[in-house]
């Protein structure tokens, strides 16, 4: 049982919650880039949570499905008829057609049983640049066979209440899509925050900022004031995380995104906090962010209330499955 | 080391990690001193703790702060697991090593760099493959790719600068060479590095059950070999 490729999309990697401890060899987790949008397309089609689904990118691929199967597409909304935020029972021989990404940049389908590929170092994600992971450790290609795991699990769908024309009457809230933009991202202070000129500083939270088309899973650059510092001293390369906001010599800041480096030679000027990456992860080329200056107890304040209505979506999910 | 080895300071890597700093510049002592502390708390295997990242000044933590057994405020549970692992690196021992040995072939055609680097250091070519095989080094961090390693312990007549203009794909196993420290290319990227030879060992296989070759705190030692032992 499985799933033909029949047009790839722009990038579609499987994608599950990364893998993670390995960073001191220089390893990045990688893995979904907005994974509450994975979260609950997987809770949809009642998978576990950190099952690999389908990640895709702006625009999205074209898929036959050799059997019946149960699938949920989450996160960007695409412009085809496909129902987004549901379960959808496919039939056996019927096209996946999605189209373009009208709002948001990355949606993520989940089949019920989950893709039959084997995990590399604890994860199914595929790593692009590493070449290893997911299907067969790169992109999606014209006339892949993605094999899928258990044929049966579309059955769940059979618990669900349906309307008269055999979809579901619900669907499960997007937590991650911009409602409009700018979308404002908060932001830590970055260790060489202090040596940047005064003017870059402001500029910096002042500014409205856009993502440039050299965006990627390892990072998104963004176009806006050039950033200068008050001392153009080298430092030296140390640690960085997801969501790092560091700032070569050409003043291009360059937001470290799922597939970043480990470690880097740029200064910091902000850390993105881990609430709001997600959401970053939904903006295509072109849209616009501006930051906002918070401390940790407000990162953490986002990071519960982000929680907390991924739990509440979860768990009407469940109630929907009797559960 | 008789220096006393505290941190200078705390940075919050974001809410989800922190980078304890130790030096602002690359000291041999304080960076071996890092990597003995890295291996003290990560042998902790706390569940909190996801990753333990030593780098060339300092090591990051990597966290999940809302982890039930993360007690307070995270930076401060991250002093405080630092302090507590300080405590347990005794003075006088050496740390215990693996010695890594890489064979490299530094015939013509891969080492692309390695004329510009002998017209540059003042030394004949066969005296360039001579001193980087006969150097005792140290993996001070591993970053950039998966693997990568940045290798203290180069001789000082072979430092020279970066190339002005970074290649655009290095050829994965190129062994090359920049200021004070030596790498070797895990894959074939883009890179600014003097290329000096090659090895024929996978420096990372996701698929073998060490998946890097090196890892933080190894002794490396490099074996000059022919082409024809190359591709054996």
């Amino acid at each position: 049982m499985s799933i033909r490729v029949l047009r790839p999309g722009l990038l579609s990697t499987l994608q599950d919650h990364g893998r993670h401890g390995l960073q001191h060899v220089g390893l990045c987790p990688g893995g979904a880039m907005d994974p509450i949008a994975l979260a609950l397309a997987n809770a949809l089609v009642g998978n576990e949570r950190d099952e690999a689904a389908l990640e895709m990118t702006v625009i999205g691929p074209q898929l036959a499905f050799e059997e019946e199967a149960l699938v949920a597409l989450c996160g960007a909304e695409f412009d085809g008829s496909f129902p987004h935020n549901r379960p959808v029972r496919v039939p056996a021989g019927s096209r996946f057609n999605v189209g373009r990404a009208v709002r948001g940049a990355r949606a993520y389908l989940a089949v019920a049983g989950g893709f039959a590929v084997e995990p590399v170092l604890g994860s199914r994600s595929t790593f692009v640049p590493g070449g290893f992971g997911g299907f067969a450790g790169r992109a999606l290609r014209h006339g892949d066979l993605l094999p899928l795991r258990d044929a049966s699990a579309s059955k769940k769908f059979s618990t669900l209440k349906k309307t008269r024309n055999g979809s579901v009457r619900w669907s499960a809230p997007p937590l991650t899509l911009p409602d409009r933009e700018p979308i404002l991202l908060h932001v830590i202070e970055g260790q060489h925050y202090g040596s940047f000129e005064p003017a870059s500083q402001r500029a910096f939270y002042e500014a409205v900022w856009r993502i440039s088309p050299d965006s990627n899973r390892m990072g998104f650059r963004l176009a806006g004031p050039t950033l200068a510092r008050a001392e153009n001293d080298e430092i030296l390369s140390g640690p960085t995380c997801l969501g790092t906001v560091q700032v070569p010599a050409n003043g291009v800041p360059i937001v470290l995104m799922a597939d970043h480096q480990t470690t880097g030679g740029y200064p910091h000027i902000a850390e993105v906090v881990s609430a709001d990456v997600p959401r970053l992860a939904q903006l295509a080329p072109g849209g616009t962010v501006h930051f906002a200056r918070c401390d940790l107890g407000m990162a953490a304040e986002l990071r519960h209330h982000m929680d907390e209505r991924l739990s509440a979506a979860l768990r009407g999910i469940a109630w929907n499955y009797g559960q | 080391m008789a220096r006393t080895f505290r941190p200078k300071a705390i940075h919050p890597l974001g809410d989800c990690a922190a980078y304890i700093e130790f030096s602002e510049e690359l000291d041999l002592d304080i960076n071996a001193a890092v990597q003995r502390l890295a291996a003290i708390v990560h042998g902790r295997a706390l569940p909190w703790v996801r990753d333990v990242v030593p780098a060339l000044g300092g090591l990051a933590l990597h966290f999940d702060p809302d982890h039930p057994d993360l007690q307070g405020e995270s930076l401060q549970a991250a002093a405080g697991l630092v302090a507590e692992c300080l405590k347990e690196i005794d003075p006088k021992s050496e740390a215990p090593a693996r010695t890594v040995e890489v064979p490299v072939c530094y015939a013509p055609e891969f080492a692309l760099d390695i004329e510009e680097v002998a017209k540059k250091a003042r030394l004949p070519v066969e005296e360039v493959a001579a001193l980087h095989a006969a150097g005792d080094y140290r993996v001070l961090m591993i970053g950039f790719a998966p693997g990568h390693a940045y290798m203290g312990g180069l001789n000082r007549k072979l430092a020279v600068p970066r190339r002005a203009t970074p290649r655009a794909v290095v050829p994965a196993g190129a062994v090359a060479i920049a200021n004070d420290q030596t790498v070797v290319y895990p894959y074939a990227i883009s890179g600014g590095w003097n290329v000096i030879g090659r090895t024929p060992l996978a420096v990372f296989d996701a698929f073998r059950e060490a998946p890097s070759l090196f890892a933080p705190g190894d002794r490396v030692r490099f074996r000059a070999i022919s082409k024809e032992e190359f591709k054996e």
